[in-house]
């Protein structure tokens, strides 16, 4: 029965991380960038819903919401500030090193407002725990909501990319610029729209990180921030489908690791995983390999 | 009033000058060859002209607009299209998905699907692969693709750079024949080619361009029979 409860664990954590690496693999599939500060904005959401749940204290709802919108125009302003002037930059690592450098400034701007300290962060969700097989299985509300909200989205964010003009635009900005330009689309609204799209979700999985692990601090989207990257790359970096796949999987490995072999050598258990795909399928699971024809 | 006319166009890569003020005109109707060697700036006028580059000084009037500020995804539903050099085709996406994407611009869904029956009438082949990669298909498939994909905005001008480019003589002469059935059907052509003698052979003017600037204009079949081409051009 413990088998199951870390299964359902494993998936839960690994939705949470599924929601994060499809911002990612989103960005990198259209602006051919890592956004290394796309984990801080994770942080940033939590501390809006912590700010207006605990210390205004307003509805959870309205929480969510808030964080919602203000990662979504923190995402497109950090999109047109500090990587858009860089796009035709002669190197592809300027525009890393500058995403790093929004990095540390989320973080640290985080840090004189909410000081040091670690905030407990309130659950957001009053959702009862379900409890199977006499109460030998329990699954928490927050790890329901959390596996049904990161279905409901990639099931949404799918049907969008695959049925609305918008999305279908994402898809012709992401493999050929110049021709999609061709076609009308305008490049630079697209690219913003996606960064809007990656940081809602990552706003999202801000929440329910927090409602699950309730203790932040300005570094709390960091560690899961480079988790959901590896999961992206894992997936295959650029596929939805595959950020989701590796989100989960990564999930699962992790919770696994701890319950199973150490807890302290879990997140060494994680990246030797990631290791040894690259190993074999450089391109990720679902990862597109590439041919030109000429 | 020319349909387009290009003036004094200078464009710059950096401090490398591509365009050294570059004039012609296109007439509504008219089928007009740019051809030069490789390097000679053909590609960099057309990326100039549908906004994918900016020239550093000079005007590209389009219908009597200058389009030269003009954002490039606004310059397609003014009525112009562009077919890419290398085809370009969205190689992860359907053939239906890449025509349908020709069509972005559109909103008339009655309109859109009435233009997909005539690119399949002039395309049958991309009416039976609709549903495949375009990656997957042929290089002249492709660039039947691209064609279509072009024609899907309803254009007036049609912008061609290098069509016949990598294409088994067969198909060479089935791209031709298409764009002069596009030219008959009523939209003005702009064709960019390195294979003179057959884009000479469906133009009706040409320019020749050598190294950023036009060296030489005339009637096609008056270029076709002028030795200085022959030489250069027509490998005679």
């Amino acid at each position: 029965m413990s088998f199951l409860q870390y299964l359902i664990s494993g998936i839960s954590l690994g939705s949470v991380y599924a929601l994060i690496a499809l911002g990612y693999t989103m960005v990198y599939g259209i602006a051919k960038m890592l956004n290394f500060a796309h984990g801080d904005v994770i942080m940033v959401g939590a501390f809006t819903t912590y700010t207006v749940c605990s210390t205004m204290g307003l509805p959870p709802l309205l929480g969510v919401l808030a964080a919602v919108v203000l990662c979504t125009l923190l995402g497109m302003l950090i999109e047109k500030v500090a990587y858009k002037p860089l796009r035709k930059a002669s190197s592809p690592l300027a525009v890393l090193i500058t995403a790093i450098g929004v990095s540390y400034l989320l973080q640290n701007v985080a840090l004189l407002i909410f000081g040091g300290n670690a905030k407990s962060f309130t659950s957001v969700l009053s959702v009862g725990s379900l409890k199977l097989f006499d109460g030998q299985l329990l699954i928490t509300g927050e790890t329901i909501v959390t596996i049904l909200v990161c279905l409901v989205i990639i099931v949404v964010l799918m049907l969008f990319i695959n049925k609305t003009k918008a999305g279908q635009a994402m898809l012709a900005v992401s493999e050929d610029k110049g021709a999609a330009q061709l076609m009308g689309i305008n490049v630079n609204a697209t690219i913003a729209l996606t960064f809007a799209i990656g940081s809602a979700l990552a706003a999202v999985a801000g929440v329910l990180l927090c409602s699950a692990y309730p203790t932040l601090t300005p570094y709390t989207g960091s560690m899961p921030g480079i988790k959901a990257f590896v999961a992206a790359v894992f997936g295959g970096i650029g596929s939805i489908p595959g950020a989701f796949i590796g989100g989960i999987l990564l999930g699962i490995i992790e919770i696994f690791g701890k319950a199973y072999i150490s807890s302290q050598m879990a997140d060494t258990i994680v990246f030797a995983v990631l290791i040894i795909v690259l190993l074999f399928k450089p391109t990720g699971l679902l990862g597109k390999n590439i041919q030109e024809k000429v | 009033m020319s349909m387009l006319e290009v003036k004094d166009l200078q464009v710059y890569y950096g401090v490398i000058q591509a365009i050294k003020g570059v004039s012609f005109h296109v007439e509504e109707g008219e089928v007009i060859a740019l051809i030069g060697a490789n390097g000679a700036g053909k590609t960099t006028i057309l990326h100039t002209i549908s906004g994918l580059l900016s020239p550093a000084a000079g005007s590209v009037t389009f219908e009597g607009t200058d389009i030269v500020k003009t954002p490039g995804h606004k310059i397609v539903s003014m009525g112009m299209a562009h077919v890419p050099e290398g085809r370009r085709v969205f190689a992860q996406l359907s053939v239906l998905q890449n025509l349908k994407m020709g069509a972005y611009t559109r909103k008339d869904k009655e309109e859109i699907s009435q233009s997909l029956k005539a690119v399949f009438d002039r395309f049958p082949r991309l009416e039976e692969r609709q549903g495949q990669m375009a990656g997957t298909l042929s290089g002249g498939e492709q660039q039947m693709l691209a064609m279509g994909r072009a024609l899907m905005s309803k254009p007036k001008l049609i912008l061609m750079d290098e069509p016949s480019m990598g294409l088994s003589p067969i198909f060479v002469n089935e791209i031709f024949d298409i764009i002069e059935k596009v030219s008959k059907s009523g939209t003005t052509v702009l064709l960019v080619e390195q294979n003179a003698k057959k884009a000479l052979s469906i133009a009706d003017r040409a320019y020749v361009l050598e190294t950023g600037n036009i060296v030489l204009e005339g009637r096609a079949e008056e270029l076709l029979h002028n030795d200085a081409i022959r030489k250069a051009y027509l490998g005679e």
